[in-house]
């Protein structure tokens, strides 16, 4: 008998999207200066969301300034027990207006109702609640006896977890002390916007949260404001190679986190229908717009075909299309650009030899979609083995023996994550212990945690965020 | 086909090829299919297919003719004010109350539900072989169509492997053609994934036609994991061999919503074959109160509460 799943759409009536959108500094959404308005769209039905404003020079250099005033007038003089009040209030307010940010977050961004309601949106409160605990106990994080702040933090936040990464920023910058200037994504503002009202709603005192909306031309101007003490930057190592190039030879700190080509490696004896799952979660979870991915599955050969088979099976339940419904498995490309630059590295696989397999799968004809896809045949040296897919793109590739998978894990520009699958634990020990990467699940993966510090290694990234490490980011030790 | 013969070596050897389940992983599957929103037409489908999956269950010291004979009037006609809601699965009850079950089904238009019986020194399975034989013997005789057996979980768990074995073919030659054989491997005693997916496979390879969670009387019973962890079995056994065992769940599932949940596990795990009542029931009692008030409210759009349904 057929099973059929009747449409289970989460109600948009929750939240209230305005027409336009101005900037929030100092405290206040306010008019640009000479800035044009962009339109942000739904990428799973091509509609306009609302108008957002492109941040000029001129209002970067307004927010660096409502946060350098912010930082020396109030900021700075608060005790820590203060500053974690204000982050506790905004994390309860997270939690409590949940719904709202989840039904935003896909709307904007693409991704499913489910994932925005369990991943994103709680994930985004823990680190808030987890941060606010710091505040007053910065002299025991290791740092030295007095850790300063910086001052000015300017941070550029990507579009695959819009709040989740601004989480990420924001409650560190805040717990140790700094004010911040926030450039959102271009595709993805609203959430950070509507986090602007949840400041205001935490009584959040004026300038030490500033949101700036706007392209890579309004990052350019917040990287190179020489008002700015500390650059945190996520996105694709081609834009933190120009922006390390830009703060090269100034006082600003800086920290990346950027591409990845996770190795999700499947050894023998690994468990194996939970191995398929951590393969779906690794690479289909947020349509692959993950940069810790396990976009490269490393399978030793002897198992290959019972995996593939297996995994096969599971990928035809994988249920693609309306975001907004909550049985939904895999959303929308977050954009056309990203859509095209996906197809374009899968077509890559095609024309160097590796075999594309997709489940039947009825896609939306509006918006912008992608099909889980997997190629197996892949060599190391194939284009969609060594560049960073960004997309629900799965390249198969087989080893012998374990040293040959850490060889072949390793043997790329990235460093970032990297998955495990055996049920031998020293096994586990020995291959975290060769592994170049910033993050090694084992037996699990995409699993995070405010308590635990991300980061990468090589073209990766610089520094770590999360956790006791993520401190040290936001903090001058004195030590 | 699968290269036991019987042996403790050729079990074990063969148990040996299976892979490994991790406990966390098996756990958030089954957390996250019970995330599936299942609502309207869909719902309606599931309440239906649930109802005729039920096995629908007294095994009380206190039974007596007059409760069976109640539960089996509700097996045929689960509300009595609407012909359209479906008979349950089957009737399950202890041994010497099959008769009366086979009875008045047969004199009360229930001619085609089943009569199972739980049999083997259910729910312990503390007897000897000649016992759980006469048990089995006796219960068919009296008109069982279904023999729901127990393993030797004490022989299982000291490692004994082909003694729980021998029983299951034992038992399964009694029922030969005439009753199918339902295992219960009471997963709340093997505790680890890894030992109900042994288990399961155990039984499947010695002949069962059904593997079931529980007997009701230990928890934890039918948890959601553990169905899992069934399902991938029967769906990796059909792959193997080609051949289909049912799976039932039983202990612990009361509501709509808990019922439903086993569907979806189903569906996304075994597949859409696996959901009909020849490959899958739900063993239980106060269940079928909640789907039956659940569907009324689809229908009528409103509860009517625990007097509209009949309790026996």
């Amino acid at each position: 008998m057929k099973f059929e799943y009747a449409p289970a759409p989460e109600s948009t009536a929750i939240v209230d999207i305005q027409s336009d959108y101005n900037l929030f500094i100092d405290g206040k959404f306010v008019p640009s200066k000479g800035g044009k308005r962009f339109a942000t769209m739904n990428p799973a039905n091509e509609q306009v969301l609302a108008k957002v404003t492109q941040g000029t020079a001129a209002d970067v250099d307004r927010a660096v300034k409502a946060a350098t005033n912010a930082y020396k007038k109030t900021w700075s003089k608060l005790p820590g027990a203060d500053r974690g009040k204000y982050l506790f209030r905004i994390a309860r307010i997270l939690q409590e207006r949940a719904r709202e940010f989840a039904v935003l977050e896909s709307m904007d961004n693409g991704k499913p109702i489910r994932e925005t309601r369990d991943t994103d949106i709680p994930l985004a409160a823990a680190h808030f609640f987890y941060h606010a605990g710091w505040a007053d106990k910065l002299e025991h994080a290791g740092l030295g006896a007095n850790p300063k702040a910086h001052g000015v933090v300017g941070q550029i936040i990507p579009w695959n977890f819009p709040l989740l990464m601004l989480a990420w920023k924001i409650a560190p910058a805040l717990a140790t002390g700094n004010t911040v200037v926030l450039k959102p994504a271009e595709t993805t503002p609203l959430t950070a916007l509507l986090f602007a009202e949840v400041c205001q709603q935490a009584e959040l005192p004026n300038g030490v949260v500033n949101i700036v909306t706007g392209d890579g031309a309004t990052g350019s101007a917040l990287v190179n404001h020489p008002g700015i003490q500390k650059i945190a930057f996520t996105g694709s190592t081609e834009v933190g190679k120009l922006i390390a190039r830009s703060v090269v030879g100034t006082k600003k700190a800086l920290t990346l986190e950027l591409g990845g080509k996770g190795a999700n490696i499947v050894f023998e004896d690994a468990p194996i229908d939970e191995t398929v799952e951590g393969i779906i979660n690794g690479i289909y979870f947020n349509q692959g717009h993950v940069c810790c991915a396990g976009s490269r599955l490393l399978v030793q050969e002897n198992i290959k075909d019972e995996l593939i088979e297996k995994l096969k099976r599971r990928m035809s339940m994988i249920r693609v299309g309306d975001p907004l419904d909550k049985n939904t498995d895999l959303g929308a490309i977050n954009s056309k650009a990203q859509l095209t630059k996906i197809q374009e590295l899968a077509q890559s696989g095609d024309t160097e030899g590796a075999e594309r397999w997709s489940p039947e799968c009825q896609l939306p004809e509006k918006g912008f979609w992608f099909p889980p896809t997997f190629f197996t045949g892949v060599s190391q040296s194939h284009r969609i083995a060594r560049e960073e897919i960004f997309g629900p793109v799965l390249s198969v590739i087989t080893f012998r023996t374990p040293s040959e998978a850490i060889e072949k894990a390793n043997n790329t520009p990235y460093g970032l994550s990297a998955g495990i699958w055996t049920d031998k634990g020293s096994r586990i020990l020995w291959s975290a212990q060769q592994l170049k990467a910033g993050v090694i699940w084992a037996n699990t993966f995409n699993k995070f945690d405010p308590a635990s510090p991300f980061g990468g290694y090589k073209e990766s990234g610089w520094g770590r965020e999360g956790g006791r490490h993520g401190l040290a980011a936001y903090l001058k030790g004195d030590m | 086909m699968l290269a036991i013969d019987g042996t403790e070596t050729s079990i074990k050897s063969f148990l040996r090829t299976l892979s490994p389940v991790d406990q966390v992983g098996a756990e958030s599957r089954a957390a996250m299919l019970g995330t599936r929103s299942i609502k309207t037409t869909s719902k309606l489908w599931a309440i239906d297919t649930a109802i005729s999956m039920i096995d629908l269950t007294t095994l009380e010291g206190a039974d007596t003719p007059g409760k069976v004979k109640a539960i089996c009037t509700k097996a045929v006609r689960p509300d009595p004010l609407d012909a359209t809601v479906p008979h349950v699965g089957a009737v399950c009850v202890y041994n010497d109350m099959v008769r009366i079950a086979r009875e008045h089904l047969d004199n009360n238009g229930g001619k085609s539900i089943p009569v199972a019986a739980v049999s083997t020194a259910f729910p312990s399975g503390r007897a000897s072989l000649e016992v759980k034989k006469r048990d089995t013997e006796d219960a068919i005789a009296n008109g069982a169509t279904e023999i729901d057996m127990v393993i030797d979980r004490g022989a299982f768990l000291s490692g004994n492997l082909a003694k729980v074995f021998a029983e299951i073919v034992c038992i399964k030659e009694i029922c030969g053609e005439r009753a199918h054989l339902k295992v219960i491997l009471e997963t709340g005693e093997l505790v680890t994934y890894d030992n109900v997916r042994k288990a399961s496979f155990l039984a499947m390879a010695a002949g069962a036609d059904f593997i079931k969670t529980s007997t009701g009387k230990v928890t934890p019973a039918a948890t959601t994991p553990v169905v899992l962890v069934m399902l991938e079995a029967v769906r990796d056994y059909f792959q193997l061999t080609g051949k289909r065992i049912g799976v039932k769940p039983a202990g612990g599932i009361r509501t709509t919503k808990d019922a439903i949940k086993q569907l979806v596990l189903v569906n996304e795990t075994a597949g859409p074959e696996w959901l009909n009542p020849e490959l899958f029931r739900i063993g239980a009692s106060a269940l079928l109160n909640d789907l039956l008030m659940q569907r009324m409210k689809m229908h009528h759009g409103q509860y009517s509460g625990r007097n509209y349904v009949t309790l026996d």
